[in-house]
């Protein structure tokens, strides 16, 4: 099991989340987040005089997968996170030790597997 | 008691010592009532000519924040901005040009004289203005200046969240110079539309106006597109991109609402029969009417009373009783909002799924506007095309289609002419400075990129950032007592 978390964004969360969901994993969490890395700050005007903000929005996003799943959740996020630009984020992966369904009590590998059927679910966010 | 009493009658009599100072000036100690009536009458209507007019200009503070509220929070400033600048853009062009093609004159297609408005310089005989410019036709000047400023407010509500500045500014200046004084030369100032069988009615602009400023808006748009994300999809669909306040756009549409006073009881130019309120009261039947009509429409298609839809319904109300708001009697005003507010409700709705209106304005203005215009064709009574002194008795009140033909005309006159200058002007736009910003630039918002700062910097800038102890050059100087800053940070 691990987790993976990766920030990214706002504009390329959309085509992950498609993708996921269409790949089986409707599972995830999302954060608007703030952080710096390499990217500029951005100098604001405020009448007149300035004001730089070095942290920059991001959306970070968390989902736990089994261990097989990994790669291809990472695959997704960087094939859609990718401008090629400074500021397109970051993707970790951490281990985890144990998960848990709370409406069944399940554990372990078995709470984490693929839906595949949710994809035919339609798609919400759109009318 | 006694002397509070007695003091305030003494006010009161001061007062009209006061007010009736200018008409007895002249006369010095006799007054004489032949000099001093006329005079006191046209004193009268300038007054209410100008309290109409500041409604009007108040209507620009209704038309940015019901913008507002229907933009994302990232393009709120430069609502702001693109308000203030063509306003005053266009009052200037409106001083040294557009006035005098729309007034100066009785050709048919256009005024000439008037350019940079003086006071007593002559104004070409067939004028409305005629003659010297006098006190009186200062009011009418600023009058008609605000109802150029609200057709400019209406393009741009197509227009939002994606333009570049520089486009507003130079349509500004067209607009204001000439699209604008050629329709209003023709629907107000005794032009073109005058000639067309019985004669146009268009009480304070319906089409003069409302449909000019949305067709100009439609030409935008055309040349334009939608905001990114709007459709997306094989086949193509439409996704809603809410605003980010509805109390901000009810408190824009309420600001329009109580302004339409001006609009349409102030086009009587004057207080003469009282036909001021008699307007004000067709005025608010229609909006009323606009409201429920389009709440009903609203209910009765998604089962939820849109609070959006029921902020357009007002406006489209107003805006089709906007034409014929002189012309009707009572009972007609709140059929012809009802009407309104049924049609702005289908079309926002059709017309969302090819083009991306963010306000409505084609519906509410456009379609609304052709609708108003036409019902004078439908509901004008004898008794007020007789007292307006244009046109007459519409279809259902004995006037047979005369009438309803001349406002068509009038309709398709103002939409190809207006449609064809503005296509002409937005692509000559597009060819040389750009009409649209880079997607990265839409992305980001128009606050930041286009003006360097955010309308609701809290949204954006991380309260840690705000109150911290600065950037690099605080942090150079931490060794020694770090300085607290509670605002601006110097750029490295």
């Amino acid at each position: 099991m691990k987790k993976v978390e990766a920030f990214i964004r706002h504009e390329a969360f959309e085509p992950i989340r498609m993708e996921l969901l269409s790949l089986g994993f409707p599972s995830l969490s999302i954060m608007e987040v703030k952080g710096s890395g390499r990217q500029k700050g951005i100098t604001e005007r405020y009448r007149g005089a300035e004001l730089t903000n070095y942290l920059r929005p991001k959306v970070k996003i968390e989902c736990v997968v089994s261990s097989g799943d990994v790669q291809t959740v990472v695959d997704t996020i960087l094939k859609h996170a990718r401008t090629g630009s400074i500021g397109d984020g970051k993707v970790f992966v951490l281990p985890v030790e144990e998960a848990y369904r709370i409406r069944t009590g399940e554990s372990g590998e078995e709470t984490l597997q693929a839906h595949t059927g949710v994809a035919s679910q339609s798609i919400n966010g759109s009318r | 008691m006694t002397i509070r009493r007695r003091t305030a009658a003494a006010a009161t009599a001061a007062v009209g010592a006061g007010l009736a100072l200018p008409a007895t000036a002249a006369a010095q100690e006799a007054v004489d009532p032949q000099e001093a009536i006329p005079a006191l009458i046209s004193e009268l209507n300038s007054t209410w000519v100008i309290v109409a007019a500041v409604l009007v200009l108040f209507m620009q503070a209704g038309f940015l924040f019901l913008e507002l509220g229907f933009s994302r929070g990232k393009n709120v400033g430069s609502g702001v901005a693109k308000i203030l600048v063509n306003f005053s853009i266009a009052t200037l062009v409106w001083w040294g040009l557009g006035f005098a093609i729309a007034f100066g004159g009785a050709g048919w297609l256009a005024g000439d004289s008037g350019f940079f408005l003086k006071f007593g310089s002559e104004i070409a005989a067939g004028s409305l203005v005629e003659g010297p410019v006098t006190g009186a036709s200062a009011a009418f000047f600023l009058f008609q200046f605000a109802f150029c400023a609200v057709s400019l407010a209406i393009v741009w509500g197509t227009t939002l969240e994606r333009t570049k500045f520089v486009a507003y500014v130079i349509f500004a200046v067209v607009f204001a110079g000439l699209i604008y004084p050629l329709i209003a030369h023709w629907g107000f100032g005794g032009g073109l539309f005058a000639e067309i069988g019985p004669g146009v009615q268009d009480f304070a602009g319906s089409s003069v106006v409302h449909l000019t400023g949305a067709t100009a808006a439609f030409a935008a748009l055309l040349l334009l597109g939608p905001r990114h994300g709007k459709y997306h999809g094989e086949p193509r669909r439409s996704r809603v991109i809410p605003g980010h306040s509805m109390p901000i756009f009810g408190l824009g549409v309420l600001i329009l609402w109580i302004g339409w006073f001006g609009f349409n009881a102030g086009s009587t130019l004057g207080t003469s029969a009282e036909r001021f309120a008699e307007v004000a009261v067709v005025t608010q039947l229609g909006a009323a009417a606009g409201v429920l009509g389009a709440s009903l429409m609203v209910v009765l298609l998604t089962k939820k009373l849109d609070v959006g839809m029921a902020g357009n319904g007002a406006i489209a109300g107003l805006v089709a009783i906007t034409a014929p708001s002189g012309y009707v009697e009572f009972y007609s005003a709140p059929i012809i909002g009802f009407v309104a507010g049924v049609i702005v409700v289908v079309a926002v709705l059709a017309i969302d799924r090819v083009l991306d209106d963010p306000v409505g304005a084609l519906s509410a203005h456009g379609l609304a506007g052709i609708w108003g215009t036409l019902s004078c064709g439908l509901f004008t009574s004898p008794r007020l095309a007789e007292a307006v002194g244009v046109g007459q008795a519409g279809l259902f009140e004995g006037g047979g289609f005369a009438q309803l033909g001349a406002q068509a005309a009038a309709v398709v006159l103002t939409f190809l002419t207006v449609f064809v200058l503005s296509f002409a002007t937005f692509a000559a736009i597009k060819a040389t400075v750009g009409l649209r910003v880079s997607r990265d630039d839409e992305e980001a918002g128009l606050d930041i990129t286009e003006h360097g700062m955010y309308g609701y910097p809290e949204q954006f800038i991380p309260a840690p950032e705000l109150i911290g102890f600065g950037g690099p050059q605080a942090a150079a100087r931490a060794h020694t007592a770090p300085v607290p800053t509670t605002q601006e940070v110097p750029a490295s």
